[in-house]
């Protein structure tokens, strides 16, 4: 039997990683034996390439092109990013270039907080995601949350800033976990932002127990040369929710990874997402739904605004098991496209095995529609802000279910500032 | 002063209108009424400016102004109005959000002083009231779910906050109950005065009962075949237009 040989700049990048970690691997912190048995995983495998059906679309040839260096002891002034951060009222916890940064952070009071090493969570599938591989093997530092029964911990910030205070590129893979117990509560707001040229690989995975709820909202506006390639696994027990939205709209090229798993009988999952993507950005949002349990519900409703050559992807995969009867999976994924030169792909998956259920999915691709738009004129309204009023509307159906108050404004302001920046 | 002279215009390449000649004097309504397909609505998307329709003839001015030159923003920031035969929906646009950036945008175009939300919310309520629209037409997207006479009194709503000079009204009575088109007419009536004007499409004589025309138009075929005083809608509403297109012909 022949082995299915990644394309060879796939490979060489694959080693420049591996190269790091076998200079490094005697002074990074936790369990060796997890890192190596990583490490022989991504030896083996490499980075993901268009071979595999999960990556078809999304083409890491432009991250293998840059070379990636270790990030130096952070001195870099964040000032100005931190600036750009949104004024949102809440403690939280800032990372620089994927190290934790305890002067710039305001730790929560109702939840436990550790750093100063990769939480690895219980969760992570490094044998069959080679970008958790990855950071399993390279992973430094990350926040572990743990927020007790019952407790409703409020609001906390996780940033990630990407600096470039030196002109040379960086690559961080910081290693995140959250754990709420019964009945615990936590809306947890991931923000990254950064400038220059920087590989962030992030891994969160998020515990939640009986009838607890983590609202997880991200706001993705990393640096316009920089690479974001995120993975979040969920696992929800009995009556829990992990409700979450996501706004990808920085990096050149950017892949939001979720694996959901409903694990006991009426868990939900919340999976909403908008992309707002122009120039030659590359977007992808990947879900991967695992309905494992009776009664359980998942709903997806992903928008994506393109212009200029930018290229959008949307993957949702819902898998029902025999044991999950009663699933309600819905999954709706739109894009408009405002050039002749944007793009999407869409592929949704629906592996159902249980035969009592409700699953749905859907996807429209349009213009701005003529119609709408002299309406809107016709009543004074001049032509750039009634473009921009039509795309805010196409967003609302993910936007609008938001109900932390603080982060959809964050969100709602991303959006328009990203709409101002293309009317410019 | 509203003035067309000669107009001309074709949709994909199709001709519609073939030379309206019509002058709309400051002060006068004026109703335009005509068979089904004859060009009404085509009239009231090009003087408002609508993508698609191509002017290849004539001329249409406002106070002397060349408005076929303008983007149809600067057509309503000139005080022109179209109250839509279809409204349109917007989903996902809340209609109180709507109506005030309308009202901004053309009150910002005057140079005057913009309305907050809460100055608008008071005067949109008003009128609404005045309107008889069911309390929760501001929550609401833009038209959506609205029934057909909800969505013709939405449009006389913007109409009566955005008080414009010249209102284009197409067939903004049809889907109307009986109250209803007495409320519409009302607004319409309540605007009327030596700065305003309106053209009035419509198919029915009982409109112009409560809104009485200055002068009718009969247009068909893409051509006004016919004007004359209120009298001719009724004679219309007797004999019907066969006649009179085939008299025209
Ligand atoms: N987009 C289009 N493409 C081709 N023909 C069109 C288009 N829009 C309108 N027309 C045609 O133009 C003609 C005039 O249409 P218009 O809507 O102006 O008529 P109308 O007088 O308003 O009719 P009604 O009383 O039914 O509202 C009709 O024959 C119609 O089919
Ligand atoms: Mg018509």
């Amino acid at each position: 039997m022949n082995a299915i040989r990644p394309p060879s700049a796939l490979r060489e990048g694959a080693l420049a990683f591996l190269a790091r970690y076998d200079g490094l691997k005697a002074r990074l912190p936790g369990d060796p034996a997890l890192r190596a048995a990583a490490a022989e995983l991504f030896r083996a495998g490499g980075l993901p390439g268009p071979r595999e059906e999960a990556w078809r679309y999304t083409f890491l040839r432009p991250l293998v092109e840059q070379e990636f260096h270790e990030p130096l002891v952070p001195l870099a002034d964040c000032g100005p990013l931190l600036a750009r951060l949104p004024a949102i009222d809440a403690p939280r916890l800032v990372f620089v270039d994927g190290r934790y940064r305890g002067d710039l952070s305001v730790p929560p009071v109702q939840a436990m907080v550790t750093t100063g090493a990769p939480a690895l969570g219980p969760l992570a599938r490094p044998e069959s995601e080679k970008m958790v591989a990855l950071n399993t093997m390279l992973a430094e530092d990350g926040a572990e949350i743990a927020v007790p029964a019952g407790v409703d911990a409020g609001t906390l910030l996780l940033v990630s800033l990407g600096t470039d205070a030196h002109g040379r590129a960086v690559a961080f893979h910081p290693r995140h976990a959250v754990h709420l117990a019964a009945g615990a509560r936590l809306t947890l707001i991931e923000i990254c932002m950064g400038e220059g040229a920087y590989l962030h690989n992030p891994v969160l995975s998020a515990t939640i127990e009986a009838g607890a709820t983590l609202t997880h909202l991200r706001l993705q506006d990393e640096a316009k040369g920089a690479f974001h390639l995120s993975t979040v696994y969920a696992d929800v027990a009995e009556g829990g929710t992990y409700d979450s939205f996501a706004l990808n709209l920085g990096a050149r090229l950017a892949r939001m990874e979720v694996h959901a798993r409903l694990a006991g009988p009426g868990a939900a999952a919340h999976l909403n997402a908008a992309q707002l993507l122009s120039g030659n950005q590359h977007g992808d949002f990947t879900t991967v739904v695992a309905h494992d349990a009776p009664n359980t519900q998942s709903r997806q409703t992903v928008k994506n605004v393109l212009t200029g050559n930018a290229r959008g992807v949307f993957q949702g995969k819902i898998e029902v098991a025999r044991a999950a009867q009663k699933t309600d999976g819905y999954q709706m994924n739109q894009a408009l496209l405002l050039s002749p030169g944007a793009e999407i792909n869409c592929k949704p998956q629906l592996e159902i095995y249980a035969d009592d259920v409700k699953c749905s999915h859907g996807a429209t691709v349009g213009e701005l529609d003529a119609a709408q738009l002299f309406y809107l004129r016709s009543r004074g309204v001049p032509e750039a802000e009634a473009r921009a009023i039509l795309v805010r509307a196409f967003l609302s159906e993910a936007l609008d279910p938001i109900t932390h108050e603080a982060g959809r404004a964050a969100l709602e302001q991303a959006v328009a500032a990203w709409w101002e920046t293309q009317a410019a | 002063m509203l003035e067309i002279k000669g107009l001309t215009a074709e949709i994909d390449g199709k001709q519609i209108l073939r030379g309206i000649d019509l002058v709309v004097p400051d002060g006068e309504v004026h109703a335009i009424m005509g068979p089904n397909g004859s060009g009404k609505s085509t009239l009231g998307y090009v003087l408002a400016g609508r993508d698609g329709y191509e002017v290849t003839g004539g001329t249409a001015t406002f106070d002397g102004v060349d408005i076929l030159a303008m983007e149809p923003e600067q057509r309503a920031a000139a005080g022109l109005f179209l109250a839509f035969q279809y409204p349109v929906e917007l989903p996902g646009v809340n209609n109180a959000n709507f109506l005030r950036t309308a009202l901004n945008a053309i009150r910002r175009a005057h140079g005057e002083a913009e309305l907050d939300a809460v100055q608008f919310l008071k005067l949109a309520r008003a009128e609404s009231k005045r309107l008889s629209m069911p309390e929760d037409t501001l929550k609401r997207n833009v038209n959506v779910g609205f029934s057909g006479g909800e969505k013709k009194r939405n449009e006389v709503l913007q109409m009566a906050l955005l008080r414009p000079r010249i209102a284009i009204l197409d067939e903004t009575d049809s889907g109307l109950d009986i109250d209803a088109l007495k409320i519409v007419a009302d607004g319409v009536n309540a605007l009327r005065g030596p700065a305003f004007s309106a053209l009035v499409i419509t198919h029915y004589q009982r409109l112009l009962d409560h809104i009485v025309p200055d002068r009718v138009h009969v247009l068909a075929g893409g051509r006004i075949i016919r004007s004359g005083g209120p009298e001719l809608a009724h004679a219309l509403e007797a004999e019907g237009y066969a006649a009179m297109v085939a008299e025209a012909a």
